[in-house]
């Protein structure tokens, strides 16, 4: 016991004494999160349009008001003949174009039927797609404002309602997300990289050659790490809950134990790391391709999963992250307990001791 | 006659087909400092790696402080210390927390820890730098500090894997200060270099060529044997005959 104090002592020395990393490891989460926060988002705000409006009548004119009053569009110019809607695209600032049929009103009070085109820059497809559903949604909002006067006979309102999630936040899923990534990052990348530095300056040869166990050389290796991780979670929750407005709907001590637990798979997956490399590049180039590319891409909080072809699908299951992410948005965003997500929590649990198995049996006494 | 404190019997390594070491046998007794020559490649390394535990024989028998090498290497490990050929302190952490983390891996308590730095620090005349970085002293002391280190826990035997590369003749005759103090507390020595002044320090040596010791004696007795003037020609006999090199 003595002796593992005193290792994780040393430990928490070379940390301290690194400012510089020690600054990277607090100062991510919390820079990652912000950025995720307000500079990646989601949402298509302020997109440029171009209208050419065939009608100019009352009715054309209310909707281009209602799309200009919104946050999503601002119009650009407003074009006279259909030829310039060609340039106007290929300038490539603007996402969309509005084009009114000539008459617009009269063949809507007349013939009950007027005909709107939306044109969209589908380069992009997500974003066209996103941009002509806000396009027609305030058109369709026109469309039963104008219904409230004319009374028709048969009318399907669908009435939406965003679960979990009301304003469609992006937060709500990156926060869990962006806490798989950094603790994927410190746990299992720092202590890859502390163990192996061991090697690079020879103390390694000492300590093997000293009466110290590899199981207390491992642990104190590990805990250290562990404990900066949970300083990570509490900075990125108490982050996300006050400037990003995440609530955290779920017990906070269930959470704080499934980070634990995904804490300690990321750790083992450093160990293993660590067992097969002698210099610190190597530890971090295998940790970044190995670990935070998987987390990222099969994660599931960047590319849904489910429209991923099956073997993907399939390799996915071998991500802890995928289901330390499943586990953290059930319990922080839809307030759920333990009993939901044991199973995801059995996988986890699973992974990482299967992890340390390996690691453990595989770590090297001698030198061959 | 004292007691052995190593003690080897046709000791052999093999990495394939390639024999590092070749049924080497000898003893070593308590107090004792054993030079253990030879050119690169001969296969030091690996008979010291052997005695610590750090690789497991092919074949032979040998014992370090009584024990088996093959089935007591834990046993080994409390009795022994060892430092390597390249430098092993943490240049992050000061003299003072060195000393600490090496002593407490030893188990050693706290209090005989902090009686045994004072003195040690006074001794290396490092008593005004107990909080200096390792990184900052010049290499000699570390090579100092680093021996200090390895044998703070008063072991049987210490093994030094060519503990003085590059550093100064002086400084070298410092470090061989230490290594007699320890000797006369009855610490045995048992080290490597390719220094052949120091080989005339060492109480007994051994030389080793291709995996084979071919020699071992007082240096006295191995320059009357082949009428030599110093370590350095006798080796030089010996090294002409090498066929493995760098």
């Amino acid at each position: 016991m003595k002796q593992f104090i005193i290792f994780v002592q040393k430990e928490f020395f070379h940390i301290f004494r690194d400012r510089k990393s020690l600054l990277i490891i607090i100062l991510m989460p919390i820079v990652q999160i912000i950025l995720f926060g307000f500079a990646l988002t989601n949402e298509i705000k302020d997109s440029n349009i171009v209208i050419l409006d065939n009608s100019k009548d009352v009715a054309t004119t209310e909707i281009i008001q209602r799309l200009e009053a919104s946050r999503y569009f601002n119009v650009a110019r407003y074009l006279h003949i259909e030829g310039d809607l060609e340039t106007a695209f290929k300038t490539g600032t603007i996402r969309l174009a509005i084009v009114f049929q000539p008459g617009f009103r009269e063949s809507l009070l007349h013939s009950n039927h007027a005909q709107v085109q939306l044109i969209a820059d589908a380069t992009d497809p997500n974003t066209a797609t996103t941009v002509t559903n806000y396009a027609s949604n305030i058109i369709r909002d026109y469309q039963t404002d104008l219904n409230n006067l004319v009374q028709t006979p048969y009318m399907i309102t669908p009435q939406l309602r965003m679960l979990y999630n009301p304003q469609l936040k992006g937060a709500y899923n990156f926060v869990p997300g962006v806490m798989a990534m950094i603790l994927i990052l410190i746990s299992a990348m720092m202590t890859s990289v502390a163990i192996v530095r061991e090697k690079e300056i020879n103390t390694m040869e000492v300590l093997l050659v000293s009466p110290l166990k590899p199981l207390l050389f491992i642990l104190s290796k590990a805990i250290p790490y562990m404990f900066l991780s949970l300083v990570n979670v509490s900075t990125i929750l108490i982050v996300s809950v006050t400037l990003l407005e995440v609530p955290i709907n779920g017990s906070l001590a269930l959470l704080m134990a499934e980070a634990l637990l995904f804490i300690a798979a990321a750790v083992s997956l450093g160990l293993m790391i660590s067992n097969v490399t002698d210099s610190q590049q190597t530890a971090l180039m295998l940790s970044l391709m190995g670990l935070l590319l998987p987390t990222l891409l099969l994660g599931g909080f960047m590319f849904p999963i489910e429209s991923m072809p099956w073997p993907l699908r399939i390799a996915s299951n071998l991500v802890p992250s995928k289901w330390f992410f499943i586990i953290i948005k059930n319990v922080m965003i839809k307030g759920l307990g333990f009993t939901m997500v044991w199973k995801e929590t059995l996988v986890l649990f699973t992974m990482a001791v299967f992890f340390l198995g390996i690691s453990l049996s595989k770590f090297k006494i001698r030198l061959a | 006659m004292s007691e052995t404190v190593i003690s080897a019997d046709k000791l052999t390594k093999k990495f394939g087909d390639f024999i590092a070491t070749n049924e080497i046998s000898f003893e070593v007794k308590k107090g004792e400092i054993f030079g253990f020559l030879g050119a690169n490649g001969a296969g030091k390394t690996t008979a010291i790696r052997m005695f610590c535990g750090l690789l497991l024989p092919s074949s032979g028998a040998a014992t370090v402080a009584g024990f088996d090498v093959y089935r007591q290497t834990e046993k080994i490990k409390q009795n022994i210390g060892y430092m390597s050929q390249k430098f092993s302190l943490y240049e992050d952490l000061t003299v003072k927390e060195n000393i600490r983390f090496y002593a407490g891996i030893y188990g050693m308590n706290r209090q005989s820890i902090k009686e045994k730095t004072v003195g040690l620090l006074k001794q290396l005349n490092l008593a005004s730098e107990p909080n200096t970085l390792v990184k900052s002293l010049p290499l000699g002391w570390k090579q100092k500090l680093a021996f200090s280190v390895a044998i703070f826990h008063e072991p049987k035997v210490v093994f030094l894997d060519e503990p003085t590369g590059g550093v100064d003749p002086i400084t070298r005759r410092e470090f061989w200060n230490l290594i007699y103090q320890a000797a006369e507390r009855g610490i045995t020595i048992f080290v490597t270099t390719h220094y052949m002044d120091e080989a005339e320090y060492c109480n007994r040596v051994s030389i080793m060529v291709d995996g084979k010791i071919e020699a071992l004696d007082t240096p006295r007795n191995l320059k009357k044997i082949f009428t030599a003037a110093s370590m350095d020609e006798v080796f030089l006999q010996f090294a002409r005959g090498a066929k493995r090199g760098e």
